[in-house]
C-alpha cells in the first residue's frame, strides 16, 4: 500500500474572502523602515488589514505573506495565536466584556449573561444583522471601573445591566472622542461590503 | 512626613499629556541632566539607587543594564506595555495621563544603554491609550527629544509603538521579543539572556513602563530622596492598585512597603469596604502571586509568622521582601483585589484557574495541560462534584508545573501555581466545609445535568467514521469520504 497525501485544506479560489487594497498594502510597506526585518511587521500588518477587512481572509494571509517574504503558513500561525485576530467575518462592532476577578465580584457575569439575552447570542457569535459580535477578555486593564466592556476600541466603564439599553441603543458606542493617530483607523473604516456577506456569518 | 506623588503627579492636572504642560511642570529636566552625564554614570546612578524592576519579577534595572556586552553596535530597548495581569491598571493611568514620563524614563534608559531603537510594546486593548502615546511620541519628537542628534548631545535614538495582539505570554520578556519580531509569542530557553541575544538577535533591555517612568525623578530629585523612600531592599515609590468592592477603587501612589491593610482601610486609599463587609481574600500583587486571608480570620498573636495557621494577614508589607514570608510568590505588580466575605471561594478558585488555562501558551507541557485540568477540577468542585482528594491533586498539580522545579520555559507555570495552591492551602477549610456538604451521589447526578450525552454514549465503534452499518473503512475509501 503506498501512501497517499489528500490535500483537504486547499480552498477555491471564491472561498479566500478579500483581499489587500493598494492603499492597505501601501500602508503596510511604510512599516518597513522601522523593524529591521520584514516579518516584525507582521503584527502591525494584521492590525492594519483587520482594521480595513474586518478579519483576516485566507487571501489577505497570501498576500500579507507575499509583501513580507513569509511562507503564508507562518502567517497563519501568527494569526492563529493571538486572540485579537479573526479568521472569519465579524459583527459591525464587537463587544469584549471582561471577566477578570475584579470585573466578575461587581457582577461582570451578570453583565455577560444581560448581553447575551439582549444580543440573542452566545459568546464568539455574532447577530443576524451582522451588527454585534460578543466576546470576552481575561482582562482588559480596567478593574477600578470594574465592570467594564469594550466595543470595538471605546472602554465603557462602571456598566450596569440597566446601563445596557442606553448604550447599545448609542449609534457612536464605538467612537473614540480624541484625536487619533492615522497609524491604525478605526475598525471596519473602509470594509467592502462583499466582505460581510461573504460567509453570512 | 507626608509622602508627595511623583510618579502620579500629573495624573489630574488638565491636559497633562501635552508636552508643554508636562515641560511647565518640571518635566524633560532629568533627561537633560542625563545627556550631559557618561552613560555609564547613569547606569551606575541606577544601579547605586536600586531601582527594581516593577513589573513583576523586581530584577533590579542598573544590573539588567550591566549584563549588555561593552562591544556593541545595536542594542534595543523594549518597553513592556503589555499591561495584562489581572487586575493591574497601573500603566494605563501613566499612559493615559503621563506618556511624556514615559518618554523621558525611555530616553534615559536608551541612552544609559546606548540604545538605537526603542520599541514600546503596548497590548492591542489599549487603543485609546496608543493615540495618547503616539500623540506625544509625535510632540517629543517635533521637540527634539527623539530622532537625530538629541539636544545637540550626538546622540540619536528612534521610538515606535508596536501594538500587541491580546496574549497574556507576552508581557514575559523573551515572548514580548518574540512577538516583536513577527511570531506567536512563546518565550524563549535561557540563557541566552535578552541582555546577550534579545531581539532581531542584538542586545536587548526589556524595562516595564513603570521601572521607566521612575527614572526622570531619580536624576532630577537625586539619590538622596529616592534611597530615602522605602523599605531597606525595596526602595522609591511605587504605584499600589486597589479594586474590587472597597470604597474607593483606583491607583494610589505611596513608597514601597505599605501594609495591605492600610491600602484597603487607610484614609488616604481606598477607604474600606463597600457595605462594611469583611475581607475574606486578596490577591495583593496581581493574581499570579498569591493570595492573603483577609480580616474575616482572627489577628494573629505577636510572634513568627506561620502561613499554615488560619489567621489574618492583613500586615503583609507590599515590598519586594515581605510577601514571600506570607507564602507568596513577591511583589508581583502591587495590584490588590479584594474577595469580600460573601463570596464562595470556590467561584475564586474557577476564576483564577481559568485565567491560567486560558493564557498558557501551549509550549510546555504540563502547563498547558495542568493548568487546563486544574480549571476543570475547579469547576468540578464548583458545579457541587468536588472530591477532598481534588484538593491535595490540585496542590500536587502545582507543585509540578513551574520554573521552581526547573519543568518551564517561563515563569507562567509559577504564576499559575502559586494562587492556586496557596487558595487550596489557606482556604481548605472552606472547601472541606462546600465538599462536605454535598449531596453523596452529587458527582453523578452533576455530569448527568452537565454532559447528558456522556451517559447516551454506545459503546464506541472504533473509528469516528464507522458510519456504513458500523463496519470500518479501509483506507483507501477515506478519499470517497
Amino acid at each position: 500500500m503506498s501512501w497517499r497525501a489528500i490535500d483537504r485544506k486547499v480552498l477555491p479560489e471564491d472561498k479566500l474572502g478579500p483581499g489587500l487594497s493598494a492603499a492597505v498594502k501601501e500602508k503596510i510597506r511604510s512599516f518597513f523602515p522601522r523593524y529591521p526585518t520584514r516579518r516584525a511587521v507582521l503584527l502591525p500588518a494584521l492590525h492594519i488589514t483587520q482594521d480595513a477587512l474586518g478579519y483576516i481572509s485566507p487571501r489577505a494571509m497570501r498576500e500579507i505573506a507575499e509583501l513580507l517574504e513569509l511562507p503564508p503558513a507562518a502567517v497563519m500561525d501568527v494569526v492563529t495565536f493571538y486572540t485579537h485576530f479573526w479568521t472569519h467575518p465579524r459583527g459591525r462592532k464587537v463587544i469584549t466584556v471582561c471577566r477578570s476577578i475584579s470585573c466578575e465580584l461587581l457582577g461582570g457575569n451578570e453583565l455577560l449573561e444581560a448581553l447575551k439575552q439582549k444580543l440573542g447570542i452566545d459568546e464568539h457569535q455574532t447577530t443576524p444583522d451582522g451588527e454585534y459580535s460578543l466576546m470576552t477578555e481575561e482582562c482588559l486593564a480596567g478593574c477600578d471601573h470594574a465592570p467594564c466592556m469594550l466595543i470595538n476600541e471605546k472602554l465603557h466603564k462602571r456598566v450596569r445591566v440597566e446601563d445596557l439599553d442606553r448604550i447599545l441603543a448609542d449609534p457612536h458606542n464605538d467612537r473614540l472622542d480624541m484625536p487619533r493617530s492615522d497609524l491604525f483607523d478605526a475598525p471596519g473604516s473602509e470594509r467592502p461590503a462583499a466582505a460581510r456577506e461573504h460567509h453570512g456569518v | 512626613m507626608a509622602f508627595e506623588p511623583v510618579l502620579m503627579r500629573n495624573v489630574g492636572v488638565p491636559n497633562s499629556t501635552s508636552i508643554a504642560v508636562y515641560k511647565a511642570r518640571g518635566g524633560y529636566q532629568g533627561a537633560e541632566k542625563a545627556l550631559k552625564m557618561k552613560p555609564e554614570e547613569v547606569v551606575e546612578l541606577v544601579r547605586r539607587a536600586n531601582l527594581r524592576g516593577r513589573g513583576g519579577a523586581g530584577f533590579p534595572a542598573g544590573v539588567k543594564w550591566g549584563f549588555l556586552p561593552p562591544k556593541r553596535q545595536v542594542t534595543y530597548l523594549c518597553v513592556n506595555a503589555d499591561e495584562s495581569e489581572p487586575p493591574t491598571f497601573c500603566n494605563r493611568i501613566t499612559l493615559e495621563h503621563d506618556p511624556h514620563m514615559l518618554l523621558e524614563g525611555i530616553l534615559i534608559a536608551g541612552y544609559a544603554t546606548r540604545t538605537t531603537v526603542a520599541y514600546i510594546y503596548m497590548r492591542g486593548e489599549f487603543m485609546e491609550q496608543f493615540h495618547i502615546v503616539q500623540r506625544a511620541l509625535d510632540e517629543a519628537y517635533a521637540a527634539g527629544y527623539f530622532g537625530k542628534n538629541i539636544l545637540g548631545s550626538g546622540y540619536d535614538l528612534e521610538c515606535y509603538i508596536h501594538r500587541g495582539a491580546g496574549a497574556y505570554v507576552c508581557g514575559e520578556e523573551t515572548g514580548l521579543i518574540e512577538s516583536l519580531e513577527g511570531k506567536r509569542g512563546w518565550p524563549r530557553i535561557k540563557p541566552p539572556f535578552p541582555a546577550i541575544e534579545g531581539v532581531f538577535r542584538q542586545p536587548t533591555v526589556v524595562n516595564n513602563v513603570e521601572t521607566l517612568a521612575c527614572l526622570p525623578h531619580i536624576l532630577t530629585r537625586g539619590l538622596e530622596w529616592w534611597l530615602s523612600l522605602g523599605t531597606e531592599h525595596s526602595k522609591g515609590p511605587k504605584m499600589y492598585c486597589i479594586s474590587g468592592p472597597v470604597n474607593r477603587p483606583g491607583c494610589y501612589e505611596a513608597p514601597l512597603g505599605l501594609p495591605v491593610r492600610e491600602l484597603i482601610y487607610g484614609r488616604d486609599f481606598a477607604q474600606g469596604m463597600r457595605d462594611g463587609r469583611k475581607v475574606k481574600a486578596v490577591f495583593p500583587g496581581g493574581i499570579s502571586m498569591g493570595v492573603l486571608r483577609g480580616d474575616l480570620f482572627p489577628r494573629a498573636p505577636q510572634g513568627p509568622i506561620d502561613p499554615a495557621q488560619d489567621y489574618d494577614e492583613l500586615d503583609c508589607r507590599l515590598d519586594f521582601d515581605d510577601p514571600r514570608r506570607y507564602g507568596l510568590l513577591g511583589l508581583g505588580t502591587a495590584a490588590a483585589v479584594v474577595v469580600p466575605e460573601d463570596v464562595d471561594i470556590r467561584a475564586v478558585l474557577v476564576n483564577v484557574t481559568r485565567f491560567f488555562a486560558h493564557e498558557s501558551c501551549g509550549q510546555c507541557t504540563q502547563c498547558r495541560e495542568g493548568t487546563a485540568w486544574m480549571h476543570k477540577i475547579a469547576r468540578r468542585i464548583q458545579a457541587g462534584a468536588g472530591r477532598l482528594c481534588d484538593l491535595d491533586l490540585l496542590v500536587e498539580i502545582t507543585e509540578n508545573m513551574g520554573m521552581m522545579p526547573g519543568l518551564s520555559i517561563c515563569g507562567l507555570p509559577d504564576g499559575a501555581a502559586y494562587p492556586i495552591r496557596l487558595l487550596v492551602q489557606k482556604f481548605r477549610r472552606e472547601f472541606e466545609q462546600r465538599i462536605g456538604a454535598q449531596a453523596p451521589d452529587a458527582a453523578v447526578r452533576t455530569i448527568k445535568t452537565l454532559n447528558p450525552a456522556a451517559y447516551a454514549l454506545p459503546i464506541l465503534h472504533g473509528r469516528a467514521r464507522a458510519h456504513r452499518g458500523g463496519t470500518l473503512l479501509a483506507p483507501e475509501e477515506f478519499a470517497e469520504v
